[in-house]
């Protein structure tokens, strides 16, 4: 089927654009995924997935200008802990500022690297690939084509430290496309780590494959740069017994796409994805969500919070797929946004589709002001408005927030948040 | 300590008044107390004094210590040393009552330019305090007042004002809700509290409370107006006769 024009022209004024990168096992993957691409063409405003986010900074030929915020003497998240450090800069890999790739129990390659066969083939592309059904995603496809590195991280058995990726912004027109494959054997448990806004405009993709009973804690932070723009895809399939957690705190960022696609393909699989998202004025955030139940006794939980100020937009699509023999499914759904001011909006879209019938699935979003029953109570306790209604906010996400295990991370991202309601206040 | 002046409030959005001219002084040391039929104004009294916003002052005055209530924001009327004790507490999802007491003790010592409360002293204070109010542990680290009975939030609000310590400390129906044990804690929290340099002004529909509150002053509030000031006696008469005769007295 032809393409719109515009789509068609737009599609390949980008393509020709750029590189196909080539040598080695992901040729083929690529091949295949620039294909694909040139068949979906890029979103353009007129695709329904895309009605409430505008596509075409993401797609246009360059990255629109995005400076590089100063953050004076803040030390970057994360920095305190123990654990195994990778730095894209650029999203180009810094040799300098990362530690040695090597882990006990994990093996990481980049995939710029890597010419040899490699585990990573059966999956690079290949869990992309399976989550453009029912709906396009041809950002990521983009991205598997043309992806310049990432890293393939195969846990074997638990590690004793989490592998942090840190992604530093420098060059005010950078635009980066990394593409990560993470494999977790059965029986290990690891966390990833990742944090920083890492160009102007990033595309970033991260298969997950996930083992019978193995767990993926997954905990990204995306920097506070207020011009960057970016689009990530993460695409997990769940084995029996794993479990899989994300949550992706969003605080600036004049443009965010997440896209999660998760498949739970094993019986009793665990899938928690959350966020929170803090943005003020010209900020505009989607979280978009696809859960796919496609095994018996499984639980998904998806947990939103988007807290919006001075026009700032915030968008939550959220679907759960329950496929006929995915009985005794679990599903949770919740998205909701508090409104600092009556300009800013929140736009969101839950679905859900059941096939099997021993279900039960809830889903709810909500919109609201800042509760003035509980600001008065607050104040007629001794607070000041502004501490007493960033308690409120940090409650408002708290329930997101509390959907990371490690109750130390918890802390070190409400702090951040805390910091930045401070700053907002002057 | 507290001084009201022919208060008249109208409700901001409406035309319509509630309070009509109330008058009433609270000396540093005693209790009054206020009682009066439904929808005679109380609670209003008590937000207006506290700076609820959807209230309208029209006329009259109310000073604490000599400073203008009016005045000052919520949380600076606070600081001053305003304390009211909600007759509905309001429950915070996501917030700690131990997070919150402990911000709210330190932002009123900073707002007096007084040295914030260590952490260690902090725990050691409440600790000893909530166990008084037989108040457990958990229920300080459970978000503030969710899902606390109505007998609990209402302990609840006697340990956030031992806590903070206030000058004038407004009690609305805080008797409300509380089982006759629980009532004793509160009376008790109450008493412990009491001192020369304290007033309370104690909103009750119930003598029983002021059995163990024993009042100075009992003020009678219908219609938007203290109809009837007079001693303990006062409280006796309507627990025995209801509002009735005083309303036509006062016509
Ligand atoms: N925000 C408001 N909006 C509308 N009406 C109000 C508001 N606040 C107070 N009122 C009205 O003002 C009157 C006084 O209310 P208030 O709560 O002060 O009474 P009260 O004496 O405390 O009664 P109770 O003994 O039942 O607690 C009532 O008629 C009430 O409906
Ligand atoms: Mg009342």
């Amino acid at each position: 089927m032809a393409l719109p024009q515009a789509k068609q022209t737009a599609t390949e004024a980008r393509l020709s654009a750029l590189t196909l990168p080539t040598g080695g096992w992901p040729d083929a993957a690529r091949r295949d995924a620039l294909s694909r691409v040139q068949a979906m063409g890029l979103p353009g405003a007129r695709d329904e997935y895309w009605k409430y986010t505008p596509p075409s900074t993401l797609v246009q030929v360059d990255a629109p200008q995005a400076q590089a915020l100063d953050h004076g003497d803040e030390a970057p998240l994360f920095e305190g802990r123990d654990r195994l450090k990778i730095v894209f800069v650029d999203g180009v890999f810094d040799a300098e500022a990362s530690d040695d790739l090597a882990l006990e129990g994990v093996q990481i390659d980049r995939l710029a690297e890597v010419k040899d066969i490699h585990w990573a083939k059966d999956l690079y592309g290949v869990l992309e690939a399976r989550g453009q059904k029912p709906v396009d995603r041809p950002l990521a496809a983009l991205n598997t084509a043309f992806a310049t590195d990432g890293l393939l991280i195969h846990v074997t058995q638990t590690p004793s430290k989490p592998i942090h990726i840190s992604y530093v912004h420098s060059d005010s027109a950078s635009d980066a496309i990394l593409h990560h494959v993470v494999k977790v054997d059965a029986g290990a448990e690891a966390t990833i780590l990742e944090n920083g806004p890492a160009a102007a405009r990033f595309n970033k993709v991260m298969e997950v494959d996930l083992a019978d009973t193995a767990k993926l804690h997954h905990i990204r932070a995306q920097g506070r740069d207020h011009e960057r723009r970016a689009a990530t895809h993460i695409f997990a399939r769940l084995g029996t017994e794993s479990v899989f957690k994300t949550f992706t705190l969003t605080v600036n960022g004049v443009l965010t796409r997440n896209e999660c696609v998760v498949e739970l393909t094993g019986d009793d699989a665990v899938a928690h994805i959350a966020g929170a998202c803090m943005g003020d004025g010209d900020f505009h955030h989607d979280d978009t969500v696809f859960v796919t139940h496609d095994a018996v006794g499984c639980e998904s939980r998806q947990v939103f919070k988007k807290v919006l100020r001075n026009g700032a937009t915030g968008v939550f699509q959220g679907k759960i797929l329950v496929k006929p023999d995915a009985q005794k499914t679990d599903g949770y759904q919740i998205s909701q946004s508090l409104l600092l001011d009556e300009d800013s909006q929140f736009l969101a879209k839950p679905e859900l589709e059941i096939y099997a019938d021993d279900v039960a699935c809830s889903h709810g979003s909500t919109s609201g002001a800042i509760d003035e029953d509980g600001l008065f109570y607050l104040r007629a306790r001794g607070l000041p408005r502004g501490t007493a209604e960033d308690l409120l906010t940090i409650a408002f996400i708290a329930e997101a927030v509390q959907e990371v295990e490690d109750t130390s991370l918890q802390e070190e991202l409400v702090e951040r948040v805390a910091g930045w309601l401070e700053r907002r206040r002057g | 300590m507290l001084e009201i002046k022919n208060l008249h409030v109208k409700l901001e959005e409406e035309d319509k008044q509630i309070l009509k001219g109330v008058d009433l002084t609270v000396e540093a040391g005693k209790v009054h107390a206020i009682m009066g039929p439904n929808g005679s104004g109380k609670s209003t009294l008590s937000y207006v004094l506290s700076g609820k916003d959807g209230y309208e002052v029209t006329d009259g005055s109310a000073e604490l210590l000599g400073e203008d209530l009016l005045e000052m924001e919520t949380e600076e009327r606070a600081a001053a040393g305003l304390f009211l004790a909600f007759q509905y507490p309001v429950e915070i999802p996501g917030v700690g009552n131990m997070t919150f007491l402990r911000t709210a003790v330190n932002a009123q010592r900073k707002a007096r330019g007084q040295e914030e409360m260590s952490s260690a002293e902090f725990l050691k204070v409440i600790r000893e305090k909530a166990k008084s109010l037989k108040i457990d542990a958990e229920m300080l680290k459970r978000p503030v007042n969710v899902g606390f009975s109505g007998g609990e939030k209402k302990r609840n609000e006697i340990l956030q004002m031992a806590m903070l310590e206030p000058k004038m400390c407004i009690l609305d129906e805080t008797d409300s809700g509380l089982d006759v044990d629980a009532m004793k804690l509160v009376a008790d929290g109450v008493n412990a509290l009491r001192d020369e340099g304290r007033g309370f002004l104690v909103i009750t529909h119930y003598q029983r409370l002021l059995d163990h509150i024993k009042p100075d002053v009992v003020h009678i509030m219908a219609n938007g107006r203290i109809i009837k000031t007079g001693g303990p006696e006062l409280a006796l008469e309507v627990e025995q006769n209801g509002y009735a005769d005083l309303l036509e007295e006062a016509q």
